[in-house]
């Protein structure tokens, strides 16, 4: 702790003494969020014993020619419920020096990277799931010539928040991550092909990861074994992008060794992804179909972890992010033992003046995606699937399993009627595998409609109002929903939002309830406070394979956030 | 516990310092040189971010971002007409991360959008600019300068961006 007091110390004497000098600069930006909790037995929502709990953060970042340094303060005092206890403390996780020339990066402390689409490896924050997997180490990228990027990385990763003799510190955990990532740009590098109208990269990385040995042993015909668990583990993968207007292909394959870890049931089984995008586009149409194969392709830098902690790889999620309430009530989230989908997405705008586009055009939104469990057989008839010490199984590409963990279809119609009014409508299908997904083998598969409608009316220039409203229509888990929101706004300062969402036909009468909502915000330039009141459905929030479940609420809110 | 004493003295000192130094001189902050990617892929360093004297927006935006989708719309809707007045060029920031990542191009091209398109996937020029939450929309003048940022939208305050590219229209 006293030598990251020291180092920021050292940083801002240093930016004291040169921020007279023409342009340096410093930025950064704050954010709070504290959050009263009342118990309220009828939606599940416990209290809390502080009675008020907080978390915030603040980053600093210096710049001075081809410096940069940054430091960020993190204080949880205690924890928001839903987010990782282990967070419970404050210091200074994150710090860094970086300096960089045209062709030259060197990076000393934390830093986040991604190689490729992340599958092998990427270090990123995201704080609205309350994840901060940031590598503590060096990294040096370097571009020999403007066409070639190599990009080296060695560190190990942060894990929350924990005391140690010295006080509160953030602790890197046991497993020490080495990585080489590399793109080249063919257009560039070859003069025959400079003028061509395809465009191609490719791409490789490499990404090791070391632990200790644990002893692990398995029980098998009354003999206990030992297991040998390998220390270094690989992972590489290679990647390619093509783009040909209207058409692009962009594809990445990953391999990872064998790597029993508590994720995978301790087998022996290599892993692999795979990863392959088609678009075409034109002024007016844009279209996408994703494909995706994951088998036991989970990477963390400790055997042992599970949920969302110490990943050193991301593997993309394919469905679509939805925002709107309702339909991100049951969310997709990677299974990075195995899944294998589709997913597909067209944009399609209806030109303006036309009869069925309207004065303004209207904008169309097709999303459909499948995602199933990957076909597995066992290796023999004495080794059940996945068991431990083992292969685990056996699984062929080009079958998939019936078992389908999620589908969504839906569309969306977003039209402009007049200066004044304009209007987005949703429908959505889905089917939602409550039981695998969320771990909770006695709930039955979701079958869900959903419809929503938001109006938007322009008083005045500065005036509007938003009326949102919502149905979810299914026969399992919690029933139906309606929601009516209504939010005003007075730009650009201020803005009033009163919801409910109400919850009827619940299998279980007796937590049929409202969820109400109020709030209210005041915004000016880059900094915006808002304080509501009022009850939170029990959820899971999940950006990527990284969920956060969120526990129901009753309470008070406050949020600020500040840039500068 | 000291020590926390000497590190709040040093901070406050430092900032107020640095600020002090800003209230005499008026020196405003610039686009800081980061790699992220173009439409295509390819690699781009945000010192690119140049409109040969003419004003700026760097709008940071997602695809799953009910407010920035609105905000882009009406942005979009104005565009020829500020083109024409200010000479502004709009670029917008996809902080999509590679879940959506490669949905980006074809989603601006079905909005039948104009803006020049990035792609920040890791947040990497989204962290690098102090950027909490998205929609996050900065004003640059034709000296590079950041004049003016904006957190959030709501119907209305694109009038706001408009009133600032006249007055760094008028004042170049």
């Amino acid at each position: 702790m006293r030598k990251f007091l020291f180092f920021i110390a050292f940083c801002f004497c240093l930016s004291t003494n040169i921020f007279s000098q023409e342009g340096a600069t410093i930025r950064g930006n704050f954010q709070t969020t504290l959050q009263t909790y009342n118990k309220d037995t009828l939606i599940g929502a416990d209290n809390a014993p502080e009675k008020l709990l907080l978390n915030s953060y603040a980053n600093f970042l210096y710049n001075y020619k081809n410096i940069n340094a940054g430091v960020r303060y993190e204080g949880y005092f205690n924890t928001l419920q839903g987010y990782d206890s282990k967070n419970d403390g404050f210091g200074f996780p994150y710090r860094f020096i970086q300096y960089n020339t045209d062709n030259f990066d060197i990076t000393v402390g934390n830093f986040y990277e991604q190689f490729g689409n992340g599958i092998v490896f990427r270090s990123y924050e995201d704080k609205y799931i309350g994840y901060d997997n940031a590598i503590d180490g060096l990294r040096v990228k370097f571009n020999p010539i403007s066409c070639l990027h190599f990009n080296a990385i060695i560190g190990r990763q942060r894990y929350a928040f924990s005391k140690n003799e010295n006080g509160y510190s953030n602790v890197l955990n046991k497993g020490l991550i080495r990585g080489f990532d590399s793109e080249v740009s063919l257009n560039d590098l070859f003069k025959s092909f400079a003028d061509s109208k395809t465009s191609i990269l490719f791409g490789f990385s490499l990404v090791s990861k070391y632990q200790k040995e644990q002893a692990q042993y398995v029980t098998l015909n009354d003999t206990t074994y030992l297991l040998d668990i390998p220390e270094n583990v690989s992972a590489f993968s290679g990647r390619f992008n093509i783009v040909r207007q209207p058409f692009a292909i962009s594809a990445e394959y990953a391999y990872k060794i064998n790597d029993p870890s508590a994720e995978n049931g301790y087998i022996y089984k290599p892993g692999n992804a795979t990863i392959l995008n088609l678009t075409y586009s034109i002024k007016g149409f844009g279209m996408i179909v994703a494909l995706k194969r994951t088998d036991n392709f989970g990477f963390r830098s400790d055997r042992t972890a599970t949920l969302s902690d110490l990943n050193i790889n991301y593997l993309p999620d394919i469905t679509r992010n939805h925002i709107y309430a309702f339909p991100a009530f049951y969310p997709y989230a990677t299974q990075n033992n195995g899944e294998v989908g589709v997913a597909s997405e067209i944009n399609f705008n209806i030109k303006k003046g036309s009869f069925i586009g309207g004065k303004y055009g209207t904008n169309l939104r097709l999303n459909y995606s499948r995602m199933h469990n990957i076909y597995k057989q066992q290796i023999s008839s004495d080794i059940s699937i996945g068991q431990k010490g083992t292969n685990g199984y056996i699984s062929d590409v080009f079958k998939f399993n019936d078992d389908v963990f999620y589908q969504d279809i839906s569309l969306e119609i977003d039209r402009k009627i007049s200066k004044k009014f304009k209007f987005v409508v949703v429908y959505q299908n889905l089917i939602f595998d409550y039981a695998k997904l969320r771990g909770e083998p006695e709930m039955k598969t979701v079958y869900a409609n959903i419809a929503i409608a938001d109006f938007t009316y322009k008083i005045s220039n500065k005036h509007s109002i938003r009326i949102e409203l919502e149905g979810l229509f299914s026969e399992q888990d919690m029933g139906n929903w309606a929601m009516a929101a209504c939010e005003y706004n007075v730009s650009p300062n201020w803005f009033f939002s009163l919801s409910d969402q109400y919850n009827y036909k619940n299998p279980r009468p007796e937590y049929e309830t409202h969820y109400y909502n109020f709030a209210f915000g005041y915004k000016i330039n880059s900094t915006r406070l808002q304080l509501s009141y009022g009850r939170q459905r029990e959820g899971v929030v999940c950006i990527g394979g990284v969920c956060r479940s969120m526990p129901a609420t009753n309470g008070f809110m406050f949020t600020l956030t500040s840039s500068f | 516990m000291r020590n926390l004493l000497l590190l709040s003295f040093v901070l406050i000192f430092s900032v107020s310092f640095g600020f002090s130094q800003n209230d005499t001189t008026k020196t405003y902050k610039k686009i800081p040189s980061v790699e992220i990617k173009d439409i295509e892929g390819n690699v781009f360093n945000t010192s690119q971010i140049i409109n040969d004297g003419a004003p700026i927006i760097v709008d940071f935006w997602a695809t799953w971002c009910k407010p920035c989708i609105k905000e882009l719309m009406v942005l979009d809707e104005n565009y020829i007409d500020w083109k024409e007045e200010t000479g502004v060029r709009i670029f917008i920031v996809s902080v999509d991360d590679s879940r959506s990542t490669n949905n980006v191009a074809p989603f601006v091209n079905g909005k039948a959008w104009e803006f020049d398109v990035l792609l920040d996937a890791n947040s990497d020029f989204k962290r690098a600019m102090g950027v909490v939450d998205v929609p996050h929309t900065f004003i640059i003048d034709g000296q590079g300068n950041i004049v003016h940022e904006h957190t959030a939208y709501a119907e209305g305050d694109e009038e706001k961006y408009y009133e600032i590219l006249l007055e760094l229209t008028e004042n170049k």
